[in-house]
């Protein structure tokens, strides 16, 4: 699969955000999105996402994908997406079903690669924020997709699950899968394409 | 059909574990049904009358209740994110919601309603009518609601002003339902057939702007 997005502009509030920026993904490549605070980091990654509409310009993935292009991907945003009244096992299973995927691994097998297997059974709001994250990565492994949208992927995580993510961002990759990540961080895997986003207005 | 079902449970299940869920609204109902007697006096007569009238007020004030936490929850920790990747039409996933709450909180009141009757003197056979009518016409009262409820998440600190919008809308289903339930206490003045039918109709019709309109507000709301 190829992913590239082409002539992306995004203007929010009035304020043009960036312009005129263009990536081009094929299989088992990572793209890292850089730049300052405010330079449209996350817009992209929500952008390409389909939560947002973009102000100019398209993502498309050759050969067209056989439904919405955004059900090809999974996003890892700031926000973990965990039910707080649900345990870890209830929000994996959720996911599971709603995403009707299949390929993925189970929820226990998921939860045991992010070495969360102890909490399998607590609600999600007693977990604390790096545990969440970690609840979040396991999500990208119980629902196969091909794309990744990672945004700042390793906030909250210890420098040891910082490491784990890096293996799984590696072995997703040569799987054949696409990355993108958006981070000012340094990512724990071979970064193959880099995109700078300008300085902020 | 399976990510439908598994956004039904989800909101059902979520609705019981935070805030009580079905015990808020209903508590809501009972303060409603037991404050009107205490305004109007003591006629039982006089009960009897509005009785029904008493009951739909607190049954669409109380499915007010909780919808503008609907989504807005759904937005703070992420999931309405996650929900609008998952490869389900908007549309089905508000549809979806409105049906688990439904069952969270409509479904207590419809139950509920004959024992608040017996507080206001009403008849087994207007009971009967009333909670017929509760179950036909609360899930139209959802399903308009959850319309300001997807409106919320665009407003943030929205409060009560799911209310204010949704409430003109919900009128309707207020005069079909009262009116089908009169033909019952107050006489052959007044039929059922028509009322309810049009109540039927009200519902349907909810079931086809609810979920779409809803839709429409969260694509606006996108941040």
């Amino acid at each position: 699969m190829r992913l590239t997005g082409s002539g992306l502009a995004s203007e929010r509030g009035g304020r043009l955000i960036f312009e005129d920026v263009g990536f081009d993904l094929s299989d088992g490549e990572l793209l890292a999105i850089t730049g300052p605070n405010g330079a449209g980091k996350s817009t992209l990654l929500r952008i390409i996402a389909g939560l947002l509409p973009a102000t100019e310009g398209h993502v498309v993935a050759t050969p067209e994908t056989d439904g919405p292009l955004n059900t090809f991907m999974h996003y890892l945003g700031h926000r973990d997406g965990l039910k707080a009244a649900l345990t870890v096992r209830e929000n994996l299973e959720f996911w599971q079903k709603t995403a009707d995927s299949d390929g993925g691994i189970g929820p226990l097998d998921a939860l045991e690669r992010v070495r969360l297997l102890h909490a399998v059974d607590m609600p999600a709001a007693y977990l604390s924020a790096g545990m969440r994250r970690r609840v979040a990565i396991a999500r990208l492994l119980v629902v196969r997709r091909p794309i990744w949208l990672l945004d700042e992927p390793t906030s909250a995580l210890d420098a040891r699950s910082e490491g784990e993510l890096g293996d799984l961002i590696g072995a997703h990759l040569a799987a054949g899968g696409l990355v993108l990540a958006a981070t000012h961080l340094k990512l724990p895997v071979a970064i193959t394409k880099s995109l700078r986003l300008g300085s902020a207005a | 059909m399976k990510a439908f079902l598994a956004i039904v449970r989800q909101t059902i299940i979520v609705s019981f574990r935070s805030g009580g869920g079905p015990l808020v609204g209903l508590i809501f109902f009972l303060s409603v049904v037991i404050v009107v007697p205490f305004g109007v006096g003591p006629d039982i007569n006089l009960l009897s009358r509005i009785g029904p009238a008493i009951i739909w007020i607190g049954a669409l004030l109380s499915t007010l209740l909780g919808l503008d936490r609907l989504f807005q929850d759904d937005r703070d920790d992420g999931s309405l994110d996650q929900i609008q990747m998952a490869g389900l039409p908007l549309e089905l996933v508000v549809l979806a919601k409105a049906v688990g709450h439904w069952i969270a909180t409509g479904l207590p009141l419809v139950v509920a309603a004959p024992v608040f009757g017996l507080l206001l003197n009403l008849s087994t056979a207007a009971m009967g009518v009333l909670v017929l009518t509760l179950l036909v016409g609360t899930p139209a009262l959802t399903l308009i609601g959850i319309i300001g409820g997807a409106l919320m998440v665009a407003i943030r600190r929205g409060g009560m002003l799911v209310a204010v919008l949704v409430l003109p809308f919900a009128i309707p289903v207020l005069i079909f339902g009262v009116l089908a339930v009169s033909a019952v206490t107050v006489g052959p003045s007044s039929s059922f057939g028509l009322p309810f039918l049009l109540l039927c109709a009200t519902t349907l019709l909810a079931v086809v702007v609810g979920p779409v309109a809803g839709a429409g507000a969260l694509r606006a709301g996108r941040e």
